[in-house]
């Protein structure tokens, strides 16, 4: 099966190896990966702020670039979600469009759904030998129900045990342009989260979603914490993280 | 109430500082979120309840007119008299003839959130008639000179200490510590108010077409005395509270306390139909019902009609990690959290609340708690939009998003872009591989640091890999 990578934006600027990691899974599970090299972004922010024509117009991008794949994979749950969520919303009321739209969001997954339901990977080269909590993303949570399927993945990874923090479900506070918008009151959510996290006192805190990773971890350190990593589930899976000892 | 909704930013900085508060909230979050977690588990089909009621909510909306027609002519029927009010101002002369032409000069109200769009309090004291809240919440605030910070629990700001501090103050009386005694405080307070009182007023939770009833879901009891004791009742409430059966009431009824406070039923259920008949030994000799459009009629003809089907539980603001952190008067007007930034805007005007559409992280936690499923996300982001439109964003954000979505429409310029980015701020990272200040996202760096990227773009490296 021909399976598309969307690595997203913030992969590709901020952690490229978090796209490694997805294409090595992906190839494991025996696709074909293809990534298209003119990707860039799904439109997320234009969408989420108003910029409807600004969304839509790398929204027609997007589709036209991932069109031919079986499958689109993408390591996080809001961009996946944006796709299969929220593309048809854009194209409401656009027939010929909507049509094209509805068949991409139905192919569309995020990471760990595709490789639990659709791949069916059973077995990953990662080791981590450690405790991990996981952080649930909103979007991929709320939006495409991705809850089992990264803990189904991570319990595959030799050495890992996962340990739930209270509210693994609630928002970090990131929000796209709300965490810069709201600085204040972002920080003040983010550091709930962290409170959590610091209560199970597991070595990683790891998640599916790039803002959520920036969010965590860049208050984590402000709060001195320098011990506790913050890792992206397709890192741990692929073997890519830093590993704990 | 005085509208401030304009000033959001700086209200929730404001709010964020002060450590009683954040003790008050996290009481709030504790105590209602398992609560209705924990009401809910009962439930086997929680979601077919839910789905029923959002459609029972959606087929009154779509035939309004014929529903508040039936409730008025059923109402009247029972010796009530229907009032429609298209503004707030509308409602509160209505209210002040009612008062006039039955010599009023006291009033006792159960909680109304409606009474406080319309700021009926000020209105009864302008003209000289005494009026006395009587829900224990409400109570304290009007002791206290303060509006509600949520539309179940009007108080939940306080503390305790603070409710001791202002009763001891108020009523002159020993301060007292205990919940128990302070409320015995309250009551003895308010007991010689009920039964002097000429007018009760209360809210309506819904109106029932088939009955011409209208109903209030209390927990202390004092919307019953409201609505018995004095001669005359006002009931004031929104046009969208309209039910058509008491069936239909039967299922919104299994999902709002269970929503609201995380009970499977509320202390009361009151539901008051017609004045009180020769064989009956209580009631008000007159019932007045005021149904308020003020906006809402507008809102029922716009995109953003699904508002309409709240049914003011406040889960969705007590589930809200925005609201849990800085509270309810940071929104600045009556109604706060994920509900109010919706219904704000809506009612009062986009450009008098351009904060609120965005005082959300879209985290959509509201959405799947609401009992009537409204889509609460998808109709901030349908505000965003409209602001976009009318140009009621800043220069400077609608430029940045111009400039991001030229960008990544053209895939050699942005990888190009992306690059020299990923270059610079993984330098400005150092060796500790974060950024603490940056110049232009200040709003993120005063609270955490920035991870540096990695130094190359994904695309780069893997443009590199396929040529080797
Ligand atoms: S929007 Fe939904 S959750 Fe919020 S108060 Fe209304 S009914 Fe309750």
């Amino acid at each position: 099966m021909r399976v598309g990578l969307f690595v997203t934006c913030l992969v590709d600027l901020m952690r490229p190896r978090i796209g490694f990691a997805a294409l090595s899974l992906l190839e494991r599970a025996g696709c074909e990966v293809q990534v298209p090299g003119t990707q860039t972004c799904c439109g997320q922010p234009g969408y989420n702020s108003g910029d409807r024509a600004g969304a839509r117009k790398l929204a027609e991008k997007l589709i036209a670039e991932f069109e031919p794949c079986d499958y689109v994979v993408v390591p996080s749950g809001s961009c996946a979600g944006m796709i299969r969520a929220h593309y048809p919303e854009l194209f409401s009321g656009d027939p010929p469009w909507l049509a094209r739209v509805e068949r991409l969001a139905a192919k569309t997954y995020e990471l760990t759904d595709f490789l639990v339901r659709i791949a069916k990977l059973d077995s990953v080269p990662g080791e981590y030998h450690g405790t991990v909590t996981y952080h649930d993303a909103c979007s991929g949570l709320r939006e495409l129900g991705v809850k089992a399927q990264p803990r189904a993945m991570l319990a595959k990874v030799k050495g890992l045990r996962i340990t739930e923090m209270t509210e693994a479900q609630a928002c970090c506070g990131f929000g796209g342009t709300f965490a810069v918008k709201f600085g204040d009151v972002s920080t003040r959510i983010v550091d709930v989260k962290c409170d959590g996290i610091a209560a199970v006192k597991a070595d990683a805190v790891v998640l599916g979603d790039l803002g959520c990773m920036l969010n965590i971890e860049g208050r984590l350190r402000r709060r001195g914490d320098e011990r506790t990593q913050v890792l992206h589930v397709a890192e741990v899976l692929a073997g890519a993280g830093r590993g704990s000892s | 109430m005085q509208i401030s909704s304009m000033h959001f930013k700086a209200r929730a900085t404001q709010k964020l500082a002060d450590p009683d508060l954040r003790e008050a909230l996290n009481g709030l979050k504790q105590r209602f979120v398992p609560g209705r977690a924990a009401v809910i588990a009962e439930l086997d089909n929680f979601e077919e309840i839910r789905e029923a009621a959002a459609e029972i909510r959606r087929r009154t909306l779509e035939h309004l007119d014929f529903f508040l027609e039936t409730f008025e002519r059923k109402a009247t029927e029972r010796g009530a008299v229907v009032h429609w009010a298209q503004t707030w101002q509308e409602a509160n002369d209505i209210v002040l003839k009612i008062a006039r032409d039955n010599g009023v000069r006291k009033a006792v109200k159960s909680k109304s959130m409606v009474s406080e769009e319309c700021a009926l309090n000020d209105a009864l004291e302008g003209a000289g008639i005494e009026v006395v809240e009587t829900d224990l919440g409400e109570y304290i605030l009007q002791l206290g000179r303060e509006p509600p910070s949520h539309i179940i629990a009007p108080v939940i700001h306080k503390t305790r200490d603070q409710v001791s501090d202002l009763f001891a103050e108020k009523h002159a009386t020993p301060r007292k510590t205990d919940i128990g005694e302070l409320t015995r405080e309250a009551r003895e307070r308010l007991r010689p108010h009920f039964l002097q009182a000429d007018m009760g007023i209360t809210g309506a939770n819904f109106v029932v077409a088939e009955t011409g009833s209208t109903l209030i879901v209390t927990n202390e009891g004092n919307g019953r005395m409201a609505t018995t004791l004095p001669r005359v009742h006002v009931a004031i409430t929104g046009i969208e509270k309209v039910v058509p059966t008491l069936e239909d009431l039967a299922t919104l009824l299994r999902l709002l306390p269970r929503s609201a406070t995380g009970q499977s039923i509320s202390n009361y259920v009151s539901v008051t139909t017609g004045t009180r008949g020769d064989d009956e030994i209580d009631g008000p000799q007159a019932f007045h019902i005021i149904l308020l459009d003020a906006g809402r009629s507008r809102i029922l003809a716009s995109e953003f009609r699904d508002i309409l089907r709240c049914i003011r539980c406040g889960a969705c603001m007590n589930h809200c990690p925005v609201y849990q952190s800085v509270g309810g008067h940071a929104y600045g007007w009556v109604y706060p959290g994920p509900m109010g930034s919706v219904l704000t805007p809506n009612y009062i005007g986009l450009e008098n609340a351009l904060d609120l559409p965005h005082a959300a992280t879209l985290c959509n936690q509201c959405g799947v708690v609401c009992p009537v499923k409204i889509p609460l996300p998808e109709l901030l982001r349908k505000l965003r939009e409209k602001q976009y439109e009318r140009g009621l964003r800043p220069k400077r954000e609608r430029a940045a998003l111009r400039c991001w979505s030229f960008l990544a429409a053209h895939p050699r310029l942005y990888g190009w872009v992306t690059g020299a980015a990923a270059r610079v701020l993984s330098w400005m990272g150092g060796d500790r591989k974060r950024i603490a200040s940056l110049p232009f996202g200040r709003g993120w760096t005063e609270g955490r640091d920035l991870p540096a990227p990695e130094g190359e773009t994904f695309r780069a490296l893997y443009a590199r890999r396929g040529a080797r």
